[in-house]
């Protein structure tokens, strides 16, 4: 398709890093098949893909940390064999993981130590940590303990320890996922500084806007294969998406006049301490979510979402029964299952281990949620034919693809785990709906899918609570949007109101100083 | 070329059925050359061991016998184990069982009281086991402390209170001072089922306990419960399911049923209290357990597998003058095995190549 070199600028030069014919093969699954990609100095270079589309294989074949089953890694031209991470970053590749790897109870300084290969005294790195933090504006604290931070900070600490073995080539998986919109805009302007100073960069996203902003190559991976490598500014978000996904994704479609009714979902003044060291407290949490309406609940991850879907599953129970009313009853301490009875229904963020029990089949899966309320039990007996009929319909209803008809939860893609889950709570007709990154790590095709569902939910006069950390999402299918920040809830904006600078700034934990003082005034 | 362990995108079914069987292929090797080095000829011990007591009736009805302890411990303890909860303690619970069912038997001894004696012996020996188990359970779900060793420990204790009763206050004032009541009456012994055989009415119990269990795991919400809890317990807790609970649950049960089986053996085959009733049916009991997959009916057929090492260690004693605690060893070897074969069930061996090109196009 497109496999011209990018502007055309490094033609008589070669690359800083090659990767060709790379294969990676995990028993019969193809992750990588044969991945031809060059890694230019003074360029951000994006890897675009799905989920599954084999981004985050060929980033650790590159980092040393697995070995591909074939093809080669040239750098500076030669070629290399990297036995583990270490050796990556001595040859200048440094990595900063989507997932941090920090010690909660440690220093920001003790942390980095920890990282790197120590041959320069404590005080010395110290010094270091906070000369390199200034001069590239990513301000830490050395001797701040790690839970202290945001995850925004947390970053930091990664990304200055990454740039502390000077790299000359650095990967980002996913940079801007946790962070608010001001704060991605913050890294931006590292990342063009670093560029400038000769560094190459392999900035992987799903982020089509970021990446047409910010990169000046992008290739391209679906199903393990790549699929082209383009010019991102040279394209519209809408190309670039149907490269990744290999077609035309479905519209979601809000149906047209949707009617609030009575409230379903109340919630009043919800405090409630961590149950776990470093846990974030629920700071007197209130809102009001009425049949026919979806609630969008913005935020930095770490916030108290978590804490949140646990005091409204029933997971953790409040003392006070008032502080959360289900379809008008007191629901504050009552279990799960007793909620469940009363017409609510939950979708937590973990699909494997939290959501589904990842060894066991469908069916039992159905059982887990549907034992209270869906004629699943008789007499203490399973009608296993009822717990195969749901798994039919979701599969029916919602498009789930499998291998057989009632198979491991474990063995399904996640896109498609995620619709059998979401398709058996929606099934059970319920009155309220709390549902926690509904379409976190699935397909475009599945997020589509899930979507139009919620939307469909909420039209036939459900309440649906949606936490994401997609603002794109919530904008997308959400009346109204609040922003959690420290165990607080902002106070909801309607969606045509919510820009992204108002929930950034609220996602950073500022106040919508002169509006909020007018309502404040106001009421 | 390198041997690594891979793991599967779904569990084995096949494997998980023939895991146990690689097991005692491997028990039965290595044991061919222990025997080797204790100068003793394999074909004939491994003869001993296993052929030779399936060939006579009086052996397969002692096999039967011992058995029916093993099983109904390990069927309790299956329960606690696929709930996540360790108890280790069955021994000790067998020993209270049977030291409680055996207080009526002594205080109604040379009474004439009714038929009531044995039922009544069951249920207390039963409520003692799970009275019992639930201090391990109790101590867990408030104080967090390790059942493992709680439960463990517990043991010793019932062991020495049983040596106390049957050399002081319940020993035979005509047993010539050795340590051990009375005979029990006819109105407090389990029945044989056939005259003069060594068959009796706890095989049959045995037998009923398997298929309830069968039925509890299989069809019922709350074996569903015990299943989840033990397999993905953050997901438990959003199905509404209490871990907590369930401890205490399992361990009653698993406790109920090895009390009970310590009676069934004093009222049964043993005939009065003394000390040694069990050549250790609470711990080789876990073995059984997990070589039959934590299955009702793999527990069934793993139990008759080991009461077999037992009469087999016997008869190799008295034939070929092997030690008994080679059974001990036996069964040790056994449980490693069994364990490590299981790994098989979620993962698989897989040749590697490294660095060479691997043929495109075949997956």
């Amino acid at each position: 398709m497109f496999n011209s070199t990018p502007n055309g600028l490094h033609s008589n030069k070669t690359p800083l890093l090659q990767a060709i014919g790379l294969t990676k093969r995990y028993g019969d699954f193809l992750a990588n098949e044969a991945i031809d990609i060059d890694i230019w100095p003074q360029q951000i270079h994006a890897l675009l893909g799905e989920n599954g589309a084999g981004k985050s294989t060929l980033v650790k074949a590159i980092y040393g940390l697995i070995q591909p089953s074939a093809g080669e890694i040239r750098w500076r031209g030669e070629r290399i064999v990297l036995s583990g991470p270490s050796e990556a970053r001595a040859r200048g590749i440094g990595m900063v993981f989507q997932h941090f790897s920090l010690f909660d109870n440690l220093t920001v300084a003790e942390n980095v130590a920890l990282g790197l290969d120590g041959k320069e005294s404590f005080k010395d790195m110290a010094a270091r940590l906070e000369q390199v933090s200034r001069t590239y504006g990513l301000p830490l604290d050395p001797r701040r303990q790690v839970w202290q931070l945001s995850v925004g900070e947390r970053q930091r600490i990664e990304i200055v320890r990454a740039l502390m073995q000077d790299p000359k080539f650095l990967i980002l998986d996913e940079p801007t996922a946790v962070l608010t919109p001001q704060e991605a805009d913050q890294l931006f302007i590292v990342l063009e500084r670093l560029k400038a100073e000769g560094r190459a960069i392999l900035y992987i996203s799903h982020k089509l806007e970021e990446v047409k902003r910010l990169c000046d190559t992008a290739t391209i991976l679906r199903g393990g294969r790549k699929v082209a490598t383009c010019n991102p500014r040279q394209e519209t978000a809408a190309s670039l998406a149907r490269m990744m996904v290999g077609g035309e994704i479905k519209e979601v479609r809000p149906a047209a006049g949707r009617q609030t009714t009575v409230p379903r979902l109340v919630v009043n003044d919800l405090s409630l301490a961590p149950d776990e060291a470093h846990g974030v407290r629920l700071d007197h949490i209130s809102l009001e979510l009425k049949g026919g309406e979806i609630l969008g609940i913005a935020g930095v991850a770490g916030n108290g979402q978590d804490e949140l879907f646990a005091a409204l599953s029933g997971e953790r129970l409040a003392k006070d029964p008032g502080t959360v009313v289900i379809e008008g009853i007191a629901a504050g301490h009552m279990s799960i299952t007793q909620r469940r009875k009363l017409g609510a229904a939950f979708v937590p963020e973990e699909r494997l281990g939290h959501g589904t029990a990842p060894r066991m089949k469908l069916s039992e899966n159905a059982l887990l949620t549907g034992h209270a309320a869906s004629g699943m039990v008789r007499h203490g007996f399973i009608d296993t034919a009822a717990t195969l009929k749901t798994v039919d319909k979701a599969t029916e209803t919602f498009d789930v693809r499998k291998a057989k008809r009632d198979p491991e939860a474990a063995s399904l893609s996640g896109g498609n785990l995620q619709k059998f889950i979401v398709g058996r709570e929606i099934l059970r007709n319920p009155a309220v709906l709390v549902v926690s990154q509904p379409t976190w790590g699935v397909d475009a095709g599945a997020a589509a899918v899930i979507r139009q569902a919620l939307l469909d939910l909420a039209a036939s006069g459900a309440a649906v609570l949606v936490t994401s950390q997609d603002l794109d999402e919530l904008a997308e299918i959400a009346d109204r949007i609040a922003v959690m920040f420290h165990g607080r809830l902002s106070r909801p904006l309607a969606t045509s109101e919510a820009t992204r600078e108002k929930l950034g700034l609220l996602m950073g934990g500022s106040s919508l100083d002169p509006t909020e003082a007018a309502h404040a005034a106001r009421a | 070329m390198q041997l690594v362990l891979e793991k599967r995108a779904e569990r084995s079914n096949t494997i998980a059925l023939i895991s146990p069987l690689i097991a005692i292929g491997l028990t039965i090797a290595t044991m061919s050359i222990l025997f080797a080095i204790l100068g003793k000829n394999p074909l004939l011990a491994l003869h001993a061991y296993f052929i030779a007591p399936l060939t006579d009736g009086y052996s397969l009805q002692e096999i039967a016998v011992k058995a029916t302890p093993l099983v109904m411990i390990a069927i309790g303890l299956s329960l606690c184990y696929l709930a996540n909860a360790w108890n280790i303690g069955a021994e000790g619970q067998f020993l209270i069982g049977a030291v409680a069912g055996s207080w009526i038997a002594v205080k109604t001894q040379g009474t004439d009281a009714g038929a009531w004696v044995l039922p009544a012996m069951l249920v207390l020996a039963a409520a003692a086991g799970a009275l019992y188990a639930l201090i391990p359970a109790i101590c867990k779900v408030k104080f967090g402390a390790s059942e493992i060793l709680t439960s463990l420990m517990l043991v010793y204790v019932a062991d020495l209170f049983l040596d106390y009763l049957v050399r002081g206050p319940w020993r035979d004032p005509q047993g010539f001072n050795f340590p051990t009541t009375a005979e029990f009456d006819p109105v407090a012994t389990v029945p044989l089922l056939i005259e003069g055989g060594r068959l009796h009415l706890g095989s049959i119990i045995a037998l009923l306990v398997v298929a309830a269990a069968a039925i509890l795991l299989g069809r019922t919400i709350k074996g569903f419960e015990i299943r989840v809890v033990g397999a993905a317990p953050r997901a438990a807790r959003f199905g509404g399911f209490n871990a907590n609970q369930l401890i205490i649950l399992t361990f009653a049960v698993s406790g109920a049923l090895a009390g009970l089986a310590g009676i069934i053996e004093v009222a049964g085959p043993v005939g009065h209290l003394q000390p040694g009733i069990s050549p250790g049916y609470g711990f080789t009991a876990i073995i059984v357990a997990f070589l039959g997959r934590l299955n009702p009916l793999g527990i069934l057929i793993a139990g008759l597998f080991l009461a077999l090492t037992f009469i087999g260690g016997e008869q190799a004693q008295i034939a070929m003058k092997i030690p008994l605690d080679v059974t001990k060893v036996f069964q040790g070897i056994l449980l490693f095995y069994v364990l490590a074969c299981d790994s098989l069930i979620l993962y698989r061996f897989r040749l590697v190549f490294p660095n060479r090109q691997v043929a495109r196009g075949a997956g």
